[in-house]
């Protein structure tokens, strides 16, 4: 793997919120084909950190880049560009409007005509829906009206849609119940057979040594460390998360 | 609950009508049979429903703006003073600036004032949704500012003078006895009208079902279409009947082209005004379903951090938000200053307070999010009524104040009750 090109680098990422370093000089990187899990306690800067890649913060410092090139990356817009697509951990839904406006928020179809296209993207979440998770039958009601397992369903059925290269889950299957979080266990071992790379962040420790390849462990901000998961122990993981410690033997990359 | 309870909201759930919808077309019907009883009877005349409808559209035009402003949670509270400012703006070129131009009386000048009214008000609402959007200052500090200045700036232009009298092509568009589409074409209008709305319900129906979606039962269809056409050609054929006053006879005789003989019955028609009532609530819904613009209208109301990280610009989505509110205003200070044929520094005051009250009433949520065009427009009609009705009644200005006030907070309670229970 690592005479391959990494397809996203994140170099030596900062930044702070009124004197709060929520992300400070923290560097990962992702191959096609990989799961990279996301560790660490609340307020470690998981999430701050994916944002910076999702375009959501623009970072103080650092470098991203994407296939080796250095990419510009303000706002979500740009980060769409790079095929870059989002599972936030607040799921980002418009709440008073219905799944598949939700879905294709910003990228609508339209008619020749330029008018929006209700019907056809109905008809469109409709097919990924039976795909994903059968049992979502609220099509024209507004997404509040939604349990939070339909609500993550449809977050995650936007984040695959629209063919992403780069896919980042923060905290996917907070809200689901045992069958759904198994379909999206299914859903990521199948995305990372297309050469999709997956940054995966979760408590779930169990879920990171079953579908992740490496993991890295954030705390306080800073990284503690990547790992191959082939040789740590859960035991090892946890240390390091509580005591932001690295595990003797296993150096990462 | 009792069982013809369900099947009645059964009945209006498989026609597609909500509750809400249902709710404020009852209330305006409730006012209006009650005052045309207490009237004895003069309430409900072509007379009166004509001037109802008038007087409804400059502040029904702004209420379908100031929907997508609160539904971007934001408020507009300049729009009165905007209109007023605008209008004497544009009275003033019409009177003291295109005449020496290109003449008294020329036929371009109402088209040039009317331009310059809707772009005026374009620039002017811009400027305010960029000091909104990109300087992050409140809207309703930014509009407050609004209220004051355009309201000193109105008083600039002519020192306090009322300008008059107005261009009579540009009059027209005020909608007194000459600005009425006249009996011929109201008719052309009501038929051509009627067949457009039929289609549009057919053609989503075809959609739907070439999708494979379920679609309504025939005869709620046919219920909807019947009532569409029903109430466009029962508006026309009403319109209709409502006899031009013997005084301007020889008048509108002449301007229809029919010859003056004794005996000569001619009636008003459609007025324009609400010609463009029915337009610009017809392209504003367009724009709030079927539009991208409309869509992050409501998508930003909804959840504004989602929708941008949806890749939606949301500052330069609320200059345009606030640039459009403008340009309906110029629409409304058009109808306006047209109707009165003249301007003085009071016009639209308060027009702000009736304006916002329009889109709650209708509907529209202040928190953000939801909010119906046709609503506003039903809202601007039912605040219009009850205040026509209390005038005809004669409740004086002061009480009819308080009431309207009253029914205001009270409409907005039912609204909130309504959301709570269904979960909207
Ligand atoms: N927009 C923000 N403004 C201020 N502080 C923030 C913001 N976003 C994150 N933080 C802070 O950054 C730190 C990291 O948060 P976060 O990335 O959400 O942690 P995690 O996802 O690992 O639980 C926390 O201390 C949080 O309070
Ligand atoms: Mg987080």
């Amino acid at each position: 793997m690592s005479t391959q090109t990494p397809l996203v680098e994140l170099k030596n990422m900062s930044i702070s919120f009124g004197g709060v370093h929520a992300v400070d000089d923290v560097s990962v990187d992702l191959y096609p084909g990989e799961v990279v899990g996301l560790l660490g306690h609340n307020g470690a800067g998981k999430s701050t950190l994916i944002k910076m890649l999702s375009g959501a913060y623009a970072a103080d410092s650092g470098e991203i880049r994407i296939n080796g090139k250095v990419a510009t990356i303000h706002n979500p817009r740009d980060a769409r560009r790079y095929n870059i697509e989002t599972i936030y951990q607040t799921l980002a839904l418009a709440d008073n409007l219905d799944a598949a406006s939700n879905l294709f928020l910003g990228r609508e179809l339209v008619t020749s005509l330029g008018f929006v296209d209700d019907d056809a993207m109905e008809s469109e979440v409709r097919k990924i829906m039976a795909r994903l998770n059968p049992n979502f039958q609220k099509f024209s009601d507004p997404v509040s009206a939604l349990s939070g397992g339909q609500r993550q369903s449809v977050a995650i059925a936007r984040a695959v849609y629209f063919d992403a290269k780069i896919l980042i889950m923060d905290e996917p299957t907070a809200a689901l119940g045992p069958q759904e979080t198994k379909m999206v266990s299914e859903l990521i071992e199948r995305l990372k057979s297309e050469g999709i790379g997956i940054f995966l962040i979760s408590h779930d420790i169990h879920d990171v040594m079953h579908l992740c390849d490496r993991a890295s462990v954030m705390k306080n901000g800073k990284l503690v460390g990547t790992v191959d998961v082939k040789d740590v122990t859960d035991d090892d993981l946890l240390g390091m998360i509580i005591l932001g410690k690295h595990p003797h033997g296993a150096d990462g990359k | 609950m009792q069982p013809d309870q369900n099947t009645a909201q059964n009945f209006f759930s498989k026609l597609g009508i909500d509750l809400r919808l249902l709710g404020m077309i009852g209330a305006l019907a409730v006012l209006c049979i009650m005052f045309d009883l207490i009237t004895g009877g003069r309430f409900l005349t072509p007379r009166n429903l004509f001037n109802l409808s008038v007087q409804t559209a400059s502040v029904a035009v702004m209420a379908t703006g100031m929907v997508f402003v609160i539904v971007t949670r934001n408020i507009d509270l300049s729009v009165g003073s905007l209109l007023g400012f605008i209008g004497m703006a544009a009275a003033a070129i019409q009177v003291h600036v295109l005449p020496d131009i290109v003449g008294l009386g020329h036929w371009s000048i109402w088209i040039i004032a009317a331009v310059f009214a809707v772009l005026m008000g374009a620039v002017i609402g811009a400027m305010q949704g960029w000091i909104i959007g990109y300087l992050t200052v409140p809207a309703f500090i930014v509009t407050l500012g609004g209220f004051l200045v355009y309201r000193g700036a109105m008083w600039w232009i002519t020192q306090g003078q009322t300008v008059a009298p107005l261009d009579p092509s540009f009059r027209l568009m005020g909608g007194g006895a000459d600005g009425t589409l006249g009996e011929t074409l109201s008719w052309i209008f009501g038929l051509v009208a009627s067949i457009a709305a039929v289609g549009l319900i057919l053609a989503s129906r075809r959609r739907k079902a070439s999708h494979g979606f379920t679609v309504k039962p025939v005869w709620a269809e046919g219920i909807l279409i019947a009532l569409a056409a029903g109430l466009i050609l029962g508006y026309v054929w009403i319109m209709n009947s409502y006899k031009i006053a013997k005084g301007a006879l020889p008048r509108i005789a002449e301007a229809r082209g029919v010859e003056m003989v004794d005996g000569l019955v001619l009636n008003h028609g459609v007025a324009i005004p609400v010609i463009i009532l029915l337009g610009v609530t017809i392209v504003m819904t367009l724009v709030s379903t079927r539009t991208r613009f409309g869509r992050y209208v409501y998508a930003t109301g909804g959840n504004p951090e989602a929708a941008e990280l949806s890749g939606i610009n949301t500052r330069l989505l609320t200059v345009k938000v606030f640039s459009l509110m403008g340009a309906l205003t110029g629409i409304s200070a058009i109808i306006a200053s047209a109707r009165l044929g003249a301007v003085d520094v009071g016009l639209g005051t308060l027009d702000e307070l009736r304006v916002i009250a329009a889109a709650v009433i209708g509907g529209t949520a202040l928190s953000g999010g939801f909010g119906t065009i046709y609503g506003a427009v039903i809202g601007a009609l039912i605040m219009q009524t009850l205040q026509s009705g209390m005038a005809s009644v004669g409740v004086d200005a002061p009480l009819q104040s308080i009431v309207v006030g009253m029914v205001l907070v009270f409409a907005v309670y039912i609204d909130i009750v309504y959301r709570r229970k269904t979960g909207a």
